[in-house]
This record gives structure tokens, C-alpha cells and sequence, in this order.
């Protein structure tokens, strides 16, 4: 399980690495901390010629605090939300989801924006950011330009991320103070994968409510029925109409399927619940 | 009191080096001009190899099958009843029999650029319809595994007879069928080998991660056509074995054969992927047992069926019969009935080569032998662990010979099991039971009980056939000329402990403190014979072979001091690292140097004495000796997503007399670690067509440290009459309950849904869909009692 060779280069900063990234075209990769490409590279499963190393660049790492959002350096690592040591948009939601997503070594080097562009569906936050209705910064030879988390990940693995360009911020919209949040995440061990997570946002005062299937093997899910019924009449409602809706939404998957979905999004529910 | 001696908490010797990362495994085993391998190993199970095309310009690198000139195949011929015989070939020959196996050798400067190599290599392959499940072999449908073979099937005899009488007079018959997953081992240390010639010596050094130094000689020698005084098999710190590293592997003899050939160094490391395909190779049994009991739910007979999965080829020394014999044998457990009958099958199949793991065959028993005694307290509607406790053996039978002529030698069964009940507070978690809980999990309370028959003897292990029989372990002790003391011995370290127990046996006897004995193991040419560290022998194989050579040495070092002392050698105590006389005092150091350097001080000409001794031991009897537990769990499942955990976990054992409390309860805590594998995470899967699917450790679940509770393990110390000190095994009990213990637990908490779990790993996905089968069969039945409901109250 060694990896085919490659060269490496170490970016300075994004426009750098974008450049670095069309120099040497397809047979380039970028590498932000290593804990999903690394495996890859060992498996073979990746077989990129170049490693353009983003973990280098000052400018990935900035936090840029805005009167209705906060925008996330893309190399940001899990362990920095989880530790609190960058600002919190959403009163603490970042960082639970950080404090339980794998282990707490992978957490030091794994980033958030590898995270997302890797695009895996079992993965945290690329849930969590279509929960929060995030928006992407992506950077390619053409400027930058934005998408919408609903709209970043096309299927298990791919996304709208361009030839050459690099995810270099993401913009989280700021929870209102009386906003409140659920996440229940399913895993057989504790820090493994999860099998299927519910994530509730609602924000009252913005007008704001979702309700979100993570850990599908397809991008998040949406549940409009059941973030309609949260906001227009309350956590009981909601969780009532639960079951319908993820059967309806997950008709091809097996009984045992929609049970385990149905009863995280109860479960995330129930947290907004005791939260009122 | 000798503060290093039997029975004390000594801090492990090997501890400070493992925990340092000062140790050498393998892996850091660096000479000059070493060069890697890497396997290109069979995509497919079971097909026939058409052709192999070597890179042009690399011939010399790339080795299949035909450049293998001298090497034989690994035969291990068992002497079972209705055995038959495989041929391994360490790189396939003509045919693959499993994904994984080892089809061309690649030879590169390090492993990337031999995995580059392997890469450029064209196999031709025809697929042949491959062996998957037990049933498949039993069918005899799907293609021959061996040609020559009329079917599939490794072994198949029955031992036992029939019991129509029981069968007439039972009062309840219980009727189950249970499984057990196909697991792999996973030390943390995989596989690996690293052999050389050495020219001044004229010997192939063979460094491999083994427990068994001295056997894995005998097999190269026989595989390479050498004689053994030619091989040197060196083991270094070993990161686990566990059984994995007990069988002659084919990679050691490829590795041993380049070096041999091309007298030069070469180096195979096994990565974690190789070992969760290629490794694939044990744990799945399968049994179909009908218990007949009275009312009371005391066993009457037990007529049993165990298949064994054993994959494609029997490993040497142990055999693809070992496994299958050891279940039937050992099924009926600690209970004492007097009727049996036990079918017993070892299947072939398109998987990888069966090796006894950890509790051989006793995991799987366990699990089917304690689920059958739960089974039947539902049936008469009394408690388990009462139905438990009247069926064990009571102390006052011992030494208790069993319906398979086991001959347990000493202790109180029923005791343990008392004492574990209490340490697991069994009133405190039925009262919790009566109120639901807030978060609607379900609460569950569980036992598993066993003997674990350790040391096996010479008559033992020649019943189960094997083509190598152990029998007499050796040490040798020797006085230093500083007064220290150095022990060999050829069991092998493999993080067991070994060294710091045997030390404390050696202290013991001399009073000489552990600090000052060096122990070293598992190396063919500087210690003495062993068979090795499996079978939970060491202890008292090795441990009786050090207390008979410290005896030795204690005598010869009496009548030495007896001189200088000026009395009888028989008047002469060796006690707080001193020789005492009844004139005076002597330090071990003073009487070395009078050996060593100043002989002018000893009398002329006893040819006899000396400072060195060796002394061979196996036991007075040869029919092992029985350790045994209990171990009693609460787990809490959640119903609605199937996830057990558990709450509390508490251990009661007896291994006899214990050398090092800290190291025992070790054994227990990391096998019962492994045992929590078994019962709720581990199994390879495989798809019809014969290739694992989870091979990486992102799908193969292990338990971690949050998945492992905080176990408490309480000893009882009853002495075995037959062996060294009344020592008893020790190193694979925690392996053997877990599995019955937890789904008993499981079971107890599903029982008021009327869910009951017969396979392991009972993995969330399994006990959810179990949930959901059951809710779906009672709206469908409601009227009707259900099909899968097995137990026939008979009319009284
Ligand atoms: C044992 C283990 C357990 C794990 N458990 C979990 C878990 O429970 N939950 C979870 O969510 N994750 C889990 N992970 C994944 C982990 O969170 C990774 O850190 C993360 O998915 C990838 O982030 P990274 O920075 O390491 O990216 P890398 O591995 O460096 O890169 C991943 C991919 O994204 C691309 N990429 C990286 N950065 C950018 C960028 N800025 N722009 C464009 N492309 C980019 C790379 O080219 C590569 O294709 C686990 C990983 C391991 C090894």
C-alpha cells in the first residue's frame, strides 16, 4: 500500500496553487490535510503525478467575520472549530459536529474544505453546510465565483468544483440569537462514519428552517414537509410527520434504512425540543 | 518475602522498551542491500491461471509459480477420521483457491517500486464457480476446490450416539441454530519477514514475527528440502499473534527462499489490506444443536451439528481439521450431562486458509453452548443464570472427567458464577428492568460461563491429528559471573508477558530479584526447543521448563556454597537474593566469581557441578489443565436503532495459581477487548462471487477504546494438581465469552419484544432487522404462535 510516485509542490497562497493547478492540468491534485487523498494515494485509488499542497497557503487559513455571515478559510482544520478557536456562526452547532467527526488525530489535520470538496456522503459537514445553507467560495484560472451548498455535490464523491479550481472559503449565514439547532448522528462505534445523521436548523427571526438527511449514499437530502411543519406548528408536529416523509423521500432504500433515518431526525428534533 | 517472586505485581520487563518505541519489531530490522517484495495476489476466488506474462526487462524480479525450483508445497496432513488433504503451493500453481493468494513475487528496491512492478505483471485467469458458504460444499455443486477430492468437504465423522431414550423422557427440547462471522485476527503488528544468508555461519537467518520460532524451522527446512541445522529462525518483538502467527505462512517461505537462492537480504511486510483479504481466515463456524432437558431445565443430552468454514487450504502445523474436532469436542463445556452427539464438518472453500484464533473453536462453543443454556431457562421460565449454576459441574465432583472425557482437574464452576453475579449487581439490574427507561432503551443482563483448556499435552494434541505433535518444553538457567541470572527459552515474546513471568518463576526459586534475570526467547540457535507461545501453554509449559531449570541451578549452586560455606549442600537456603549457611553468608556474585574466575577456591574434579542447567517439563498428565471464568454483562439496546452498549462488564476467573496479577488481569481485559469484537462488530463480508468487501478499516469494525467498557475482573485461585506451582493457562479465556456473555445480555433485554439473536457479530444493522422481522411477523400471525418460536413443551 504505497502510493505511485509524485512530485509535491507547497502553494504560498490560493492564487498560487491555482496556477500550480493549471501548470500542470489533470495529473494535478491539490492536498489540503491528507486524511481521505492520503488513503487514496496508498490505495491507488488516486494516482496524481503532481501534489499541490494547500495547507501552506496563509490566505486558505482567514476568517472573515461579516455583519450577516462568517466566511471560513477552506483550510481550516476540524480540531480549530472543535478547540473554539475560530469565530461561531451558529451558536455552537460547528462546533459539536466538530468535536464528533472522527477521532481526535485526524481532527488535527483533516480541514474543512477538504472535507467538502471530497465530497464523500458519509461526511459531516457537507450535510451540516446545506443545514446552514452555506455558500462556497470557489477560485479557478476564470476569478471567483460562488455556489450554493444545496447545489456543490452532485453525487457520492462529485461536485460542481471545476477543472483547476480550488474551494477557498465557506460563507455560513449567522444564527440569530433565538435560532436553535438538533444534529443526531448515527454511528455503530463512537467517531466512526456515520450511518445516517438528522440535522434540524431553525431560525425564527430569519424566517429560516431546515430540516436535513445526512449520510445517504447521494448528496444531503432536504425535508420540506417536515421543516414546513416545524415552523409553521412546532416540534410535535414535526416529529409526527416524520416517518412519512423520509419513507416517501427514501422509497427505494430498505425497511431498516428508513427506520435508522426516520429516528435520527426524530432525534434531532427532540434536541430543539428540549432547547425551547 | 521474595518481593519479585510468584504471585507479586511486577511491573513487566518488556514494558518500558514497548511503551518507549525503543523495541524492534520487523519492521526495523535494517541490513545492507535489502530488498523488498510485494505479492501480486489473485483478484478472483476460485479460477484457473492460464498464463502469466513477466514485464520484458524485469524477468529476474518478477517469480511465479515455476521459478520456484525446490520449494514444496505446504502439506498438512491430519490424522482425523475421513480428513482430507490440500496442497498449498506458496505461489498458486495452475489454480487460485481464494482472493488473495499469492500468484507472482515481485523483487524492487522498496515496496513502492515492487508494488510499480506488480502493477506491469499479466495474468491470465479463467473463473471458475466459486465455494462461498458451507452449504455450497455440502451441495457439492459449485466447482471442486481439489481436483482429486470427490467433494468438498475437509472432514466429516461423528462422535457420540444416538439418545432415543433422552429424546423419549426430556421435557423440553430446544432447538437453535447459530453463526458465527468470519473474523480476521488484526494484530497491530501484521505479518512480516526479513531473512538473509549469513556467510561466517553458513546459515539462512530468518527473522519473522512468530510464535513459534522452533516450528516455523522444521516447516521451512521441509519446504525449502534444507535440513534444518541450516535455518536460524530469529524472532524479534512481536506486535501481536493471537494465532495468526502460529501457522508456517506461505510469504515466509518465499522470502526464506530468495535469500537462500540469490544469498542476499529480503524483506516482506505484511500491510493491513493483505492482512484483511489474505487474512480473512477465521472464526466462521455454524451449528445446529437440540438440547433435551427436564422441567427444571437440567440438561438431559445435547445432539449437536458443527460446521466449520474452512477455506481453501490446511495450515501447517495445525491442520483444517484442528478447529472443527476442537468444537465438537469441546461444546458440552463446563456442564455436566451424560449424553452427546456431535456431527462434526470442516467445509473447503474459496476463502483464505482457516487458522485457529485466539480461544480455537471455544468462542464459537461458547456462543453456542451458553445461548442453548438461556434458551432453556425461557423454555421451563426460569432464571438463567440458576438453570446456569445447576447444570455446571459442582465442585464436589472434581477432578471431573466430561461426556467428551475431558478430565477437569480442579475448581468450583458454580462459584464463579455466583461471584460474578453478584459483581455484575444482577437484583439491582432486574429491579432497573421494571421501569422503562427515559430514553427508551432496553435493558439487558447477561452470563457466559467456560472452561478453557490450556497446556494441552502430548496425547491431546496427538488425538487432534496434527502432523506435529508438542510434547516436552525445554529452558536453560545459567549463573553470570556477576551473580545475575540468565534464562533461554524457545517460546517466543509476543507481548504476552513471558518474559516477565518466567523471570519471576526463575526469581522464585533462586530469591534473586527479576531486575537481575535476563530472559531471552525464540530464537532456534540461542534458546533451547519449544513448540511455542499458543494454546495458552506458556506459562505452564515454559514457566514448569524455568521452575525445573532454576531447580537445577539451585542445587548445583548448594554444592558449590557448600564448600566455601563450610556445611552440607542440604543445609544451604537461597533466600533474599543471598545463600545462606549456618556459618555464614555467601552473595551469588562471590560464588560466580569463585566459579568463573577464581576455581582454585572450589574442590578439584566434580564434573557434575557447575553453573548452568537445562531442564525439559510437560505436565503429569497430558490432558491440559482447565482454566475457567464467567463473565456477566448489562448492555442497553436501543429498539429503534438496533445499538448495543455496554453498561458493565465484570469477570470472575480461576487459572490457578497466578504468577502476576497485573498480567493476568491483562489477559483477561484485552482478550475480553477482542470477544466484544467478535460479538457486535467484526465479520468479513462476501459477495457471491467470493471477494471480501470490506478491506479496509473503514469497513472491517473494530472495537475501540470507546467501545470497550471498563472491565473488572475479580480471581478465584484454585491450584491444578497436575502442573509446576498449580499454574494454569491463562492467555485466551477473555477471547471465549464475550460473544455468549453480551448476546445473552442482548437477548434478555429483546425478550419481552419475543426478539432472540442466534449469530454474531450482532451487529446494530443485524439486531434491527431482527426488531423489524419480528414486529412484521406478529401483525401478520397474531393468532397463530409464530414459526420461529424452536422450543416444544412436551406434555408432562
Ligand atoms: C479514520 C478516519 C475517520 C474519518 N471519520 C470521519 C467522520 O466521521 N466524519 C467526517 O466527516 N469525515 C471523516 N473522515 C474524513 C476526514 O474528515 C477528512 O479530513 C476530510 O474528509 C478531508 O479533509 P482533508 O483536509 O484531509 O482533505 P484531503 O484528504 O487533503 O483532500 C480530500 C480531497 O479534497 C480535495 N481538496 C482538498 N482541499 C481542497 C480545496 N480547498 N479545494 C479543492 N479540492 C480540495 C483533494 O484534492 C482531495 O481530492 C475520516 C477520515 C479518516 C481517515
Amino acid at each position: 500500500m504505497k502510493p505511485v510516485r509524485f512530485d509535491y509542490v507547497a502553494a504560498r497562497d490560493s492564487a498560487e496553487a491555482v496556477q500550480l493547478l493549471r501548470q500542470h492540468g489533470d495529473e494535478a491534485k491539490c492536498i489540503a490535510g491528507g486524511q481521505s487523498l492520503g488513503p487514496m494515494l496508498n490505495l491507488r485509488l488516486a494516482r496524481p503525478s503532481v501534489l499541490v499542497d494547500l495547507h501552506r497557503a496563509e490566505d486558505l487559513r482567514l476568517t472573515e467575520q461579516r455583519s450577516d455571515s462568517i466566511v471560513y478559510g477552506s483550510t481550516q482544520r476540524h480540531a480549530e472549530f472543535e478547540d473554539g478557536l475560530v469565530p461561531d456562526a451558529t451558536n455552537g452547532l460547528l462546533r459539536t459536529v466538530a468535536s464528533r467527526l472522527a477521532y481526535r488525530a485526524i481532527r488535527n489535520r483533516g480541514t474543512l474544505g477538504g472535507s467538502i470538496a471530497h465530497a464523500d456522503p458519509a461526511a459531516d459537514w457537507i450535510g451540516v453546510m446545506v443545514g446552514l445553507d452555506a455558500t462556497y467560495r470557489l477560485l479557478g484560472a476564470d476569478g471567483l465565483r460562488e455556489v450554493s451548498s444545496t447545489e456543490f455535490m452532485s453525487a457520492a464523491f462529485m461536485t460542481r468544483l471545476g477543472a483547476g479550481e480550488i474551494l477557498c472559503g465557506i460563507s455560513v449565514p449567522r444564527l440569530s440569537k433565538a435560532a436553535r439547532w438538533g444534529y443526531y448522528r448515527y454511528s455503530r462505534k463512537s467517531s466512526g462514519f456515520s450511518e445516517a445523521t438528522g440535522i434540524v436548523v431553525a431560525d425564527p427571526e430569519r424566517g429560516y428552517c431546515r430540516v436535513v438527511l445526512g449520510a445517504l449514499d447521494i448528496p444531503p437530502v432536504a425535508l420540506e414537509q417536515v421543516a414546513n411543519a416545524l415552523a409553521e406548528k412546532g416540534v410535535d408536529e414535526a416529529i409526527a410527520c416524520t416517518g412519512e416523509a423520509v419513507n416517501e423521500m427514501l422509497a427505494g432504500y430498505s425497511d431498516a434504512k428508513r427506520q435508522l433515518f426516520t429516528v435520527v431526525v426524530r432525534r434531532a428534533l427532540e434536541q430543539i425540543g428540549e432547547k425551547q | 518475602m521474595n518481593k519479585t517472586g510468584i504471585g507479586q505485581r511486577v511491573r513487566r520487563l518488556e514494558d518500558p522498551r514497548l511503551v518507549h518505541g525503543k523495541s524492534r519489531y520487523i519492521g526495523d530490522i535494517k541490513v545492507a542491500g535489502m530488498r523488498d517484495v510485494a505479492f501480486l495476489r489473485s483478484p478472483l476466488a476460485h479460477a484457473l491461471i492460464k498464463g502469466v506474462k513477466k514485464p520484458a526487462g524485469y524477468e529476474n524480479q518478477v517469480i511465479c509459480a515455476e521459478d520456484l525450483n525446490g520449494v514444496r508445497p505446504i502439506r498438512a496432513e491430519s490424522t482425523l477420521p475421513s480428513f482430507r488433504n490440500s496442497e498449498q503451493w506458496p505461489l498458486a500453481k495452475e489454480k487460485v483457491r481464494f482472493a488473495g493468494e499469492p500468484i507472482v513475487m515481485c523483487i524492487a528496491r522498496n515496496r513502492a517500486e515492487a508494488e510499480d512492478l506488480v502493477e506491469l505483471v499479466e495474468v491470465d485467469l479463467e473463473a471458475l464457480s466459486p465455494v462461498i458458504t458451507p452449504d455450497q460444499a455440502k451441495d457439492n455443486k459449485g466447482d471442486r476446490l481439489h481436483e482429486h477430492w470427490p467433494d468438498n468437504m475437509f472432514l466429516d465423522f461423528t462422535i457420540g450416539k444416538d439418545m432415543p431414550d433422552i429424546r423419549d423422557r426430556a421435557d423440553v427440547v430446544v432447538k437453535r441454530e447459530y453463526d458465527t462471522g468470519r473474523q480476521v485476527m488484526n494484530p497491530m503488528e501484521g505479518k512480516g519477514v526479513v531473512a538473509w544468508w549469513d556467510s561466517q555461519a553458513e546459515q539462512l537467518i530468518v527473522n519473522t514475527s512468530t510464535q513459534v520460532p522452533h516450528l516455523i524451522r522444521s516447516g521451512l527446512a521441509d519446504c525449502l528440502g534444507l535440513s534444518p541445522d541450516l535455518v536460524r529462525v530469529i524472532t524479534p518483538e512481536v506486535g501481536g499473534g493471537f494465532g495468526y502467527k502460529c501457522v508456517l505462512q506461505p510469504e515466509e517461505i518465499l522470502v526464506a527462499w530468495l535469500a537462500y537462492e540469490r544469498r542476499g537480504a529480503f524483506r516482506w511486510l505484511e500491510d493491513r489490506r493483505e492482512h484483511l483479504t489474505a487474512g480473512a481466515n477465521t472464526r466462521e463456524h455454524h451449528y445446529s444443536v437440540t438440547a433435551y432437558a427436564d422441567k427444571r431445565g437440567r440438561l438431559l443430552g445435547l445432539d449437536a451439528e458443527v460446521t466449520v468454514n474452512v477455506g481453501a487450504y490446511s495450515v501447517w502445523p495445525f491442520t483444517a481439521g484442528l478447529e472443527a474436532a476442537q468444537a465438537g469436542g469441546n461444546l458440552p463445556g463446563p456442564y455436566a450431562f451424560d449424553h452427546y452427539r456431535c456431527h462434526v464438518m470442516a467445509t473447503a472453500s474459496n476463502k483464505p486458509p482457516f487458522t485457529p484464533y485466539r480461544g480455537v473453536a471455544r468462542p464459537g462453543v461458547c456462543f453456542a453452548m451458553e445461548l442453548t443454556i438461556d434458551a432453556i431457562a425461557r423454555a421451563v421460565g426460569r432464571e438463567a443464570w440458576e438453570v446456569r449454576a445447576e447444570n455446571l459441574v459442582p465442585a464436589a465432583s472434581m477432578p471431573y472427567q466430561n461426556v467428551t472425557n475431558k478430565q477437569y482437574d480442579s475448581g468450583n464452576y458454580p462459584e464463579s458464577l455466583r461471584l460474578a453475579k453478584d459483581a455484575i449487581r444482577f437484583d439491582e439490574v432486574r429491579q432497573r428492568q421494571k421501569t422503562p427507561e427515559p430514553d427508551g432503551r432496553l435493558i439487558g443482563v447477561g452470563f457466559a460461563t467456560f472452561t478453557e483448556q490450556s497446556a494441552h499435552g502430548t496425547q491431546v494434541f496427538a488425538q487432534w491429528g496434527l502432523p506435529l505433535v508438542p510434547g516436552y518444553d525445554e529452558a536453560r538457567i545459567k549463573l553470570t559471573p556477576d551473580g545475575g541470572v540468565e534464562v533461554a527459552a524457545g517460546i517466543a515474546n509476543i507481548g504476552q508477558g513471558i518474559q516477565t513471568t518466567l523471570a519471576q518463576i526463575a526469581s522464585e526459586i533462586l530469591s534473586i530479584p527479576t531486575d537481575r534475570i535476563r530472559v531471552s526467547l525464540g530464537d532456534t540457535t540461542t534458546t533451547p526447543f519449544s513448540t511455542g507461545a499458543y494454546a495458552s501453554r506458556g506459562i505452564v509449559m515454559s514457566g514448569g521448563a524455568v521452575s525445573r531449570a532454576a531447580e537445577g541451578l539451585a542445587e548445583r549452586i548448594r554444592t558449590l556454597a557448600a564448600h566455601r560455606l563450610e556445611c552440607n549442600a542440604s543445609e544451604i537456603r537461597l533466600e533474599d537474593g543471598e545463600i545462606h549457611g549456618p556459618n555464614g553468608t555467601l552473595g551469588f556474585n562471590e560464588l560466580a566469581i569463585s566459579w568463573y574466575r577464581r576455581p582454585d577456591q572450589l574442590p578439584a574434579g566434580d564434573g557434575n557441578t557447575g553453573l548452568e542447567y537445562t531442564a525439559f517439563y510437560k505436565p503429569r498428565v497430558d490432558t491440559g489443565v482447565f482454566s475457567y471464568a464467567t463473565h456477566a454483562v448489562v448492555v442497553s439496546v436501543d429498539p429503534q436503532t438496533g445499538k448495543t452498549e455496554l453498561l458493565d462488564y465484570a469477570i470472575t476467573e480461576d487459572c490457578g495459581r497466578i504468577v502476576n496479577p497485573m498480567i493476568v488481569d491483562g489477559q483477561a481485559i484485552g482478550g475480553t477487548a477482542q470477544g466484544i469484537g467478535s460479538a457486535l462488530y467484526e465479520e468479513v463480508i462476501y459477495d457471491e462471487r467470493g471477494q471480501p468487501l470490506n478491506s479496509t478499516l473503514a469497513d472491517y469494525h473494530l472495537p475501540g477504546a470507546a467501545e470497550v467498557p471498563h472491565i473488572r475482573v475479580q480471581h478465584m485461585e484454585t491450584l491444578s494438581p497436575h502442573t509446576a506451582h498449580g499454574i494454569k493457562g491463562v492467555g485466551e479465556g477473555g477471547a471465549i465469552a464475550p460473544g455468549g456473555a453480551v448476546i445473552n445480555a442482548i437477548n434478555d433485554a429483546l425478550s419481552a419484544m419475543g426478539v432472540e439473536i442466534s449469530r454474531i457479530p450482532a451487529t446494530a444493522d443485524h439486531v434491527l432487522q431482527a426488531i423489524e422481522r419480528r414486529k412484521t411477523q406478529k401483525t401478520l400471525t397474531s393468532q397463530h404462535s409464530s414459526e420461529e418460536q424452536q422450543n416444544e413443551a412436551r406434555a408432562v
